[in-house]
């Protein structure tokens, strides 16, 4: 005897078999899968986060076991606010996560804008362009120790071949006022490429109707760009904006291998200076306040971004 | 309670133990650490027990093992760990207090340098309390190219520019003399620079460096009637000309681009033959001798020179072996203890490589020519101070580590300014912990 579509549906009808085992209903079944996921999620997200809420209010020093743990109230929180220097290492982290991001985007868009034409070999362009993504942050930090180092250093090289200055007469880690522009360097050359894949994502997925009814309308390439391109581009744009701020907010491993937080504090960011209270100082309670508020700042300002970027998607 | 458990079980085993273990030590990954696996196979041939080691690249040295005591972890039976944690080592239970085992197995501490007692195995210091065994002697000294030194027609410019001849310094004052007559010399076709000092932020290489010159300068960490009473020992008029000194002679004669160099980097300087002198710890002294390029005898030893009024120290490093009281086999951990205290054991160590802090091993009278840099170890170890080891080492290391680069590498306000800091934020540690 054939299936019919009648039969068939009437398997696929949801198990009424549930209620018949122990009396558990669909709802009940429901909860029953999604619980280890849950349990999972509070366990490695949410315990820790209230644990380091209750730290942030206490004196406690993780290399002292035996010492009694106080409750101090805000002071934790009081310290590190009028903390001058740690408004330098959120002054520093400010003045990278702008430029980065400012040049990211200029790139990134550009380099998009010219891989999406089509021409001979813009696949293997953009396998090319997105090599550097691919490495690990480490790696890239250690390789460009190299590059910028003034007596061996490509890098230098090339400025002195651009520009006619001595080599060795500049540093681009060890001084003060290039150490930052260093680090910048190297992370728009290695992130650059995930700006570039969104947009790219963004440009492909405008329709080429759209231009083609511009054409008939007679407007100009330009007028195209700004009227089609741009508007369509932008949630995409403002995703990638989102991804990369988050990122940079939290870089460390790169900027450490570069410079070390140095010289002296200038590139010194808000990720190393709290490692360095947390794991070198052991001030727990105090790295804990720290945490909560560099928490909330990156979630207050990306709620307010999410919100901006759901209001640009709708229109 | 366990470490007297521990005592008796290792009383009990006599010599060699009824049960073999498996240990693991742990130290840093260098040179000396090498020489370590090789002088320990022996403890293997004759205990009967397995040595495990878990060595750490120095940077990440401190981070990897004090998260390993703090967090109470059982991968380390035996520590060699740096000086600076004995305080809060011995404070917080994570060291086994060694005395009563000492007693027991006729191990006496005078039997040691003193400074590595004071230094890699007393809290408090100056007291007779012992939570490791001297194991590692070493010191920052300075390693220059004989070779060059003793080139005629530089011997003869440097007389004629300076009026003395180019030989070892005996002053801060001489060594930046030298220091800034090699900068940016041609050497055989390439440009050499003066000094490879150390500059590194991350741990503590700077301040292992400006320390070495503080000290000669006349900086004390606090009043010695008065401890923690810092203001005007830490920031005194002296400590401020030791810590400019230290500025000038980065600013005038180190490598272009080294403003992150610690041990290795300023080995790589002067072994690539980039630099006439070098600042480290005497533990490369060995690896500098036994380099092709520049080994033997195109390479001499000298201990830190003496600051403007005569003094004359150096910042001690080396590390003591301590057994870790979370481990589960702290007998043939103290087993391994008693073995490497045998004088024939400390002496092989010293041939392998090794800095024995033994003073039959040091005092013998063919050590001193035993190796070129022998002299220079014994000279050195004789003007040894520490930082801190208190506790809070750590906090009072970040400070200076700060406070140090953000003067002297980045230029940022005056030596002055930079030492007020310091005694703010030492201040500040010892308030938290209430010292006042």
């Amino acid at each position: 005897m054939s299936d019919t579509p009648m039969d068939r549906a009437a398997r696929a009808t949801p198990p009424v078999i549930a209620r018949r085992i122990r009396g558990l209903s669909d709802r009940s079944i429901a909860w029953l899968f999604v619980a280890p996921s849950i349990i999972l999620l509070l366990a490695v997200n949410i315990f820790p986060l209230i644990w380091t809420v209750r730290l942030s209010f206490t004196n406690f020093r993780v290399n002292r076991p035996n010492a009694a743990v106080e409750f101090i109230g805000l002071q934790n929180y009081r310290r590190i606010l009028t903390d001058g220097d740690i408004w330098l290492t959120m002054q520093a982290t400010a003045h990278f996560l702008i430029w980065t991001i400012v040049l990211q985007v200029l790139i990134g868009f550009s380099l998009a804008y010219l891989i999406n034409k089509k021409f001979r070999g813009n696949d293997l362009w953009t396998t090319i362009i997105v090599l550097p993504m691919m490495l690990s942050p480490a790696v890239v930090g250690n390789f460009w120790t190299f590059l910028y180092q003034p007596q061996i250093g490509l890098f230098n090289y090339a400025v002195s071949f651009l520009t006619g200055v001595d080599p060795s007469s500049f540093s681009m880690i060890g001084s003060v006022n290039l150490a930052p522009w260093a680090i910048i360097i190297v992370d728009t050359w290695m992130w650059t490429p995930f700006v570039m894949l969104i947009c790219l994502a963004g440009l492909r997925s405008i329709p080429d109707s759209i231009y083609e009814a511009a054409e008939c309308d007679r407007a100009s390439k330009w007028r195209q760009f700004w009227t089609i391109t741009i508007p369509m581009v932008l949630p995409f744009l403002m995703l990638a904006i989102l991804f990369r701020g988050i990122e940079n907010f939290k870089m460390f491993d790169l900027v450490v291998q570069l410079t070390g937080g140095g010289p002296g504090s200038t590139t010194e960011l808000t990720s190393i200076n709290l490692k360095r209270e947390a794991f070198e100082k052991w001030r727990t309670g105090y790295a804990s306040a720290y945490a909560v508020i560099l928490f909330v700042t990156v979630f207050g300002l990306a709620s307010i971004y999410v919100k901006a970027l759901n209001k640009v998607k709708q229109r | 309670m366990v470490a007297a458990g521990a005592l008796m079980g290792a009383s009990a085993m006599g010599a060699t133990s009824a049960r073999a273990d498996d240990l693991t030590l742990c130290w840093a990954a260098w040179d000396p650490a090498n020489a370590l696996v090789e002088l320990s196979k022996d403890f293997e041939a004759k205990s009967g027990h397995k040595m495990k080691f878990e060595f750490v690249p120095w940077p990440n040295f401190a981070d990897r093992m004090l998260n390993e005591l703090n967090s109470g972890g059982k991968l380390c039976d035996l520590m060699i760990g740096d000086s600076q944690w004995i305080g809060g080592a011995a404070e917080n239970g994570q060291y086994v207090k060694l005395n009563d085992f000492f007693d027991k197995e006729g191990i006496k501490m005078a039997d040691f340098i003193p400074a590595t007692v004071t230094g890699y195995s007393e809290w408090p210091k100056n007291t007779p309390n012992y939570w490791a065994l001297p194991a590692f002697g070493d010191v920052v000294g300075w390693t220059y190219r004989k070779d060059w030194f003793s080139r005629p027609e530089l011997q003869a410019e440097f007389k004629t520019k300076y009026g003395r001849d180019l030989a070892v310094p005996k002053t801060f004052a001489e060594l930046k003399d030298i220091a800034e007559f090699f900068q940016n010399r041609k050497i055989d076709g390439t440009t050499v620079y003066g000094a490879a000092i150390y500059t590194e932020r991350g741990s503590e290489g700077i301040t292992m460096g400006a320390m070495d010159v503080l000290y000669s300068f006349g900086f004390q960490y606090d009043n010695p009637d008065k401890p923690y009473d810092l203001e005007g020992f830490v920031n005194s008029p002296e400590a401020v000309a030791g810590l400019e000194y230290y500025k000038a002679l980065y600013d005038c004669c180190a490598p272009p681009g080294s403003s992150d160099a610690y041990m290795s980097e300023n080995i790589d300087a002067y072994k690539s033959g980039q630099v006439a002198l070098q600042m480290n710890f005497a533990f490369i002294w060995p690896g500098i001798n036994a380099d092709p390029k520049v080994g033997g005898d195109k390479s001499g030893y000298f201990a830190n020179p003496a600051g403007p009024g005569g003094k004359q120290f150096a910042q001690l490093g080396g590390q003591g072996i301590s057994v870790v009281s979370t481990s589960e086999k702290q007998a043939a951990a103290l087993e391994y203890i008693k073995w490497f205290a045998q004088p024939d054991v400390q002496a092989k160590w010293w041939s392998l490589g090794g800095y024995s802090a033994l003073r039959a091993v040091v005092e013998d009278p063919g050590f001193a020519t035993s190796q070129p840099y022998a002299q220079t170890f014994l000279d050195s170890m004789a003007i040894v101070k520490d930082f801190w080891a208190e506790p809070s080492y750590a906090s009072l290391l970040q400070a200076s580590q700060k406070r140090f680069h953000d003067y002297v590498i980045a230029g940022q306000g005056t030596s002055k300014e930079a030492l007020d800091g310091l005694v703010k934020d030492w201040t500040d540690v010892f308030t938290d912990e209430d010292k006042y």
